[in-house]
């Protein structure tokens, strides 16, 4: 619990980082630095975002699969790492 | 016939059911074969049968009930909360929330993706991917296709006998025509059936020339009039000078009277930059150099003779064989000759002595190929013997660049109208040579063979593009060269003017130490001159002169190999000037009044500047 704990920590700690979202399966957000609407927001959308590229990638190669997906946007960046129960979203604000 | 069979039933056993039974067979009709009716049909042998031996299959269109799908999202405003869990009140979510936190999937899951993202987290602050990190550098396009000359028409001369085609010149208008002039140069090689005739031919055209022009004796030169593209001037080989306009046929229209020619060959005619655009002038081993005007040309305007005593003595004179004159400089001119020495001569001079200028020398053999530098009139470039040497006007004693001694003679060069580091040489061998001495120095850039006979005249179209070369079987062949070589590279003009100057530079240099050891060299002849009429000694004895002799040599021997270790020189220039007039000039050594043998052994040991000296 407490290596969780410092791990969140440390992420959200980071230089540029601007928030941490931990989801599980369904949605729901499990640990959160934003506010809940948004969190909500995120956490839908990038759900179908993650669901959609790990299908193509494993249309591509049946083989293969995903393991980070990453979006980069003018005003920060988007990193998704998904696994099969939870999903760990942070945005930063990268250095530009 | 007709065959008949009733069927009865009765009518109250109408809506009956039908009784089935069995009932054995009955032959109702008989109908036996009637051979007479084959009367009326034709065997037909052989018969065509088409059988196909495939699976039978038929064919089902089906259409089903149309099925729509599509894809919508659904925003989540609160996320997928069990049915247990109301999402609005706090203490659930939260209770829900701690449940999960515990379970050590969630612990392991989280651990591992937290060290994923922290790498690309600092990956992300480490570096900015999209930053301009070059913006500086331009692309340099540098356009890797090898240098190359392909070779574009043949014109061969329709004349049974071969002669050499001696002279090219280019059609000033568009350069879509080309002049060429054949005559045999070789001594007593000229035959009764050699035919006299000159020919223009038009590039597109091998086959037949399109103009013949008839000279009474063959041309050895021949050059368009720059600013009337019709009038030509040619010189030919009995020495007379004649010109032909086009419009107005194969004869020439006026020719020079042979007591006023020149008494040999016409080398080279060039126009000059006139008013009235009819000036000439030409040169010739007759050692002359005359001026004419097309519309009289009875005698010539001008006459000097190349003496280079300045006496103008015929006996003395040097045999001309190339002309240079630039429109830009139009009062001075240059004249090559057979004896190696390139004179520049004055134009406007109210002397002929004064009308030669100066002399510069250094070449063995005749010099067949004289141009100034389109982009550098100061520089020139002279074609003779086995080298090419580039000349700057103010260094009188050698040139300033050359190519290295070729193992055939080399028989013509010329610069590129469009790039000044660019120039073009013609071998005895049948090989042309494009040298870039920006690119490089030592050897040609491009190097063809162009035929296997000898190679001997140039002419390079004024667009750098395309050159003719005549050989000594009067075939001519029309060259394209490849774009790099006759683009102008960015830099080139800074880059060759740095160049020629810093080579001029070394030259003065060289030239200036050269200077300052001959005055030494005399101060101290004078002052051992005096000692030795103080002394009274008179004629030494032959042995004492050669110690004597040997003594001087070496001590200016160590003299210089001292001055060299401090300083860098590529040439040792030494002049010792004793009473025996020992002379190193270049490295080699002559005894001009020539004393002894023993002194002139010395002359084999010190050959070249690198080996004693």
């Amino acid at each position: 619990m407490a290596e969780v704990e410092e791990t969140l920590k440390r992420i959200q700690t980071h230089k540029g980082v601007i928030g941490t979202i931990v989801v599980n399966a369904e949605g729901i957000p499990i640990r959160t630095t934003l506010d809940n609407s948004t969190t909500v927001q995120y956490a839908g959308l990038l759900h179908q975002l993650t669901m959609k590229a790990r299908s193509t990638v494993r249309d591509i190669d049946p083989q293969n699969d995903l393991t980070f997906l990453r979006i980069r946007s003018k005003k920060h960046e988007i990193m998704v790492a998904p696994d099969k129960e939870y999903m760990l979203i942070v945005i930063q604000n990268p250095s530009e | 016939m007709e065959i008949v069979y009733v069927y009865t039933k009765k009518r109250n056993e109408f809506g009956r059911q039908c009784n089935f039974s069995d009932r054995s067979a009955e032959l109702h009709v008989d109908i036996l074969p009637d051979p007479s009716l084959a009367v009326n049909f034709i065997e037909r042998d052989p018969c065509d049968v088409p059988i196909q031996c495939t699976q039978e299959m038929s064919e089902h269109e089906v259409n089903t009930e149309r099925f729509e799908s599509d894809t919508r999202g659904i925003n989540h405003v609160e996320g997928g909360w069990p049915k247990d869990v109301n999402p609005h009140e706090m203490e659930q979510t939260i209770r829900f929330r701690k449940k999960v936190e515990k379970d050590e999937n969630y612990i392991s899951t989280v651990m591992q993706l937290g060290n994923n993202m922290e790498h690309c987290i600092k990956q992300n602050n480490a570096i900015d991917i999209y930053r301009e990190y070059f913006e500086e550098e331009e692309v340099v396009e540098e356009s890797e296709v090898q240098p190359s000359a392909k070779t574009i028409n043949v014109f061969r001369d329709p004349n049974e006998v071969k002669r050499t085609a001696s002279s090219l010149s280019w059609h000033p208008d568009g350069s879509r025509k080309l002049a060429v002039a054949y005559s045999s140069l070789e001594f007593q090689k000229v035959s009764k059936d050699m035919s006299l005739n000159s020919y223009i031919w038009d590039i597109e055209n091998p086959n037949k020339p399109e103009m013949t022009l008839k000279p009474v004796s063959p041309l050895v030169c021949l050059e368009y009039n720059p600013k009337d593209c019709h009038i030509l001037v040619g010189g030919s080989y009995n020495g007379q000078i004649a010109y032909w306009d086009t419009r107005k046929g194969s004869q020439p229209v006026e020719m020079s009277t042979i007591e006023h020619s020149h008494r040999d060959p016409v080398y080279r005619v060039i126009w000059l930059q006139s008013k009235t655009g009819t000036d000439t002038f030409s040169a010739s081993t007759d050692g002359q150099v005359l001026w004419w005007d097309i519309r009289k040309m009875s005698e010539p305007t001008e006459r000097l003779i190349l003496d280079p005593n300045k006496k103008g003595n015929l006996d003395n004179a040097l045999g001309a064989i190339s002309l240079e004159f630039e429109t830009t400089m139009p009062t001075k001119f240059m004249v090559g000759t057979e004896q190696g020495l390139v004179v520049s001569c004055n134009r406007k001079a109210k002397t002929p002595a004064e009308k030669i200028v100066c002399m510069y020398s250094g070449h063995h053999g005749p010099i067949y190929a004289l141009q100034r530098n389109p982009f550098f009139p100061k520089n020139f470039l002279t074609v003779a013997d086995w080298t090419a040497r580039i000349w700057s006007e103010d260094i009188k004693e050698s040139s300033i660049m050359w190519t290295k001694y070729h193992t055939a003679y080399l028989s013509d060069g010329s610069w590129s109208p469009v790039r000044p580091s660019v120039f073009f040489t013609i071998k005895m061998d049948g090989t042309l040579d494009v040298w870039d001495f920006l690119f490089k120095q030592n050897d040609p850039t491009l190097s063809v063979k162009v035929c296997d006979e000898a190679l001997n005249s140039l002419r390079v179209q004024d667009n750098g593009h395309f050159l003719a070369c005549g050989s000594q079987l009067g075939t001519v062949t029309l060259l394209e060269i490849s774009s790099g070589l006759c683009t102008l590279q960015k830099n080139e003009k800074a880059l060759a003017t740095a160049m020629f100057e810093r080579e001029t530079k070394r030259e003065k240099i060289l030239e200036a130490r050269h200077r300052e050891m001959r005055l030494k060299e005399r101060s101290r002849s004078e002052q051992s001159k005096e000692e030795d009429t103080k002394e009274g000694d008179g004629e030494e004895s032959p042995e004492e002169l050669i110690t004597r002799i040997e003594k001087d040599f070496y001590e200016i021997v160590e003299a210089e190999l001292k001055k060299r270790d401090k300083g860098e020189e590529k040439k040792v220039r030494l002049i010792l000037n004793s009473f025996t007039g020992l002379r190193v000039v270049r490295g080699s050594l002559r005894v001009v009044k020539g004393s002894s043998k023993i002194v002139k052994g010395f002359t084999n040991k010190g050959g070249g500047p690198d080996s004693t000296l």
